[in-house]
């Protein structure tokens, strides 16, 4: 039986802007928020029971995300990683702003990694599939990314509560 | 090592969640707002729902766009009742109260006292054949007044039939914009209702004032 879409929304709408918010930054993530979830509905009907939908969902919103970058860069889709974008967010509105930075520095590949296995929750197959890259590739950009903001968290001293 | 490593990793996932946490993405929030109005917009919104207050809880109010299509009282289980509109008519079901305004607005006019007809488009989908012609009749019956199990089978053409002129009210999609509430015993007394024989009570008990 299919689930009425309220359900997806509720269960998937937080890691989708977390998605989001790591590509696009908080101001344009919540116009890519809506343009994903519109793109879903409309598709719905025709998902296959079954489906992996958080995927789904992640998948329609990386894309979302890449036409919003093309739109305001008209910069070429990239062929591997995640484009660069700008954080510029407010940092006493949100928070977290260093770790962030931390996380836009990363190289391209690194940032897409970590981005979709651990804001979107993906697996590493479905990483891969996104960046176009192999599965044990994306699994090497997830270690080092996290490798490298672990080091900027040492380094600034944040989150240490062993 | 192995293991001071995967801590300090589950640290720093849980801190890049954090960094990208915040602004709720609750069913009233400006975000969820948006999205229904633009799924409403490109004309995505099969099933439109929201809830509204009564005097025995919350009533579920669905729509599509021809008109309400399901009003569900809290004992049927809400999620229930949109998991089987979800099958029945779309699965592009999502809560958008501004949807539901006008409908929102009339139940609380009536609920007050203050509203005796309800005046808002239906869609009668999920109720077929001699069904669908014993809830065409139920809309004649007016505010105040009761009409017998008997009486109803008789109206909608099918005088013998009044244990199935019984079955078509207990499962009228719309209770209240079509007041099957308003169908009692020929014996006088009020008989079965979806929302409970307490909430029937209340209704007649309201039209009589």
């Amino acid at each position: 039986m299919t689930r009425p879409f309220e359900e997806i929304v509720a269960e998937h709408g937080l890691v989708v802007m977390r998605v989001l918010r790591s590509v696009l930054g908080f101001d344009d993530a919540d116009d890519a928020w809506s343009e994903t979830f519109i793109a879903a509905m409309r598709a719905y009907p025709d998902l296959r029971q079954g489906s992996n939908i958080r995927g789904w969902l992640v998948t329609i919103a990386h894309h979302k995300a890449i036409d919003q970058i093309r739109k305001t860069n008209r910069s070429p889709r990239p062929r591997d990683g995640l484009p660069d974008v700008a954080i510029d967010d407010d940092l006493a509105e949100h928070g977290h702003a260093g770790l962030r930075a931390a996380l836009a520095r990363l190289p391209p590949k690194q940032r897409g990694a970590v981005t979709y296995r651990y804001l979107g929750d993906l697996s590493y197959a479905e990483v891969a599939a996104l960046l176009g890259s192999s599965e044990e590739a994306a699994r090497r950009s997830a270690a080092d990314g996290i490798a490298n903001l672990r080091k900027w968290h040492r380094l600034e001293g944040i989150g240490e509560r062993r | 090592m192995k293991t001071l490593d995967s801590r300090q990793d589950d640290q720093i996932v849980d801190e890049i969640h954090a960094a990208f946490a915040g602004g709720e993405i609750d069913g009233t929030g400006p975000l969820r707002t948006r999205l229904s109005d633009r799924a409403d917009e490109e004309g995505l919104l099969d099933v439109a729902y929201r809830t509204v207050d009564s005097p025995f809880g919350p009533l579920l109010v669905a729509a599509t766009p021809r008109g309400v299509v399901r009003i569900a009282f809290d004992s049927e289980g809400h999620s229930s009742v949109l998991g089987r509109l979800a099958a029945q008519v779309s699965p592009r079901v999502l809560l958008a109260p501004r949807r539901l305004e006008v409908i929102a607005r009339q139940l609380a006019a009536y609920f007050a006292g203050r509203l005796r007809a309800f005046d808002v488009p239906v869609d009668l989908q999920l109720a077929q054949g001699f069904r669908r012609t014993v809830l065409d009749h139920l809309r004649d019956i007016p505010y105040g007044a009761t009409e017998s199990y008997a009486a109803v089978a008789a109206a909608a053409g099918r005088p013998s039939a009044v244990r199935a002129a019984g079955g078509a009210c207990s499962n009228n999609p719309i209770p209240l914009v079509v007041p099957c509430h308003r169908v009692v015993r020929s014996d006088g007394t009020i008989g079965q209702y979806r929302g409970g024989s307490k909430a029937k009570e209340i209704l007649l008990a309201l039209e009589r004032a």
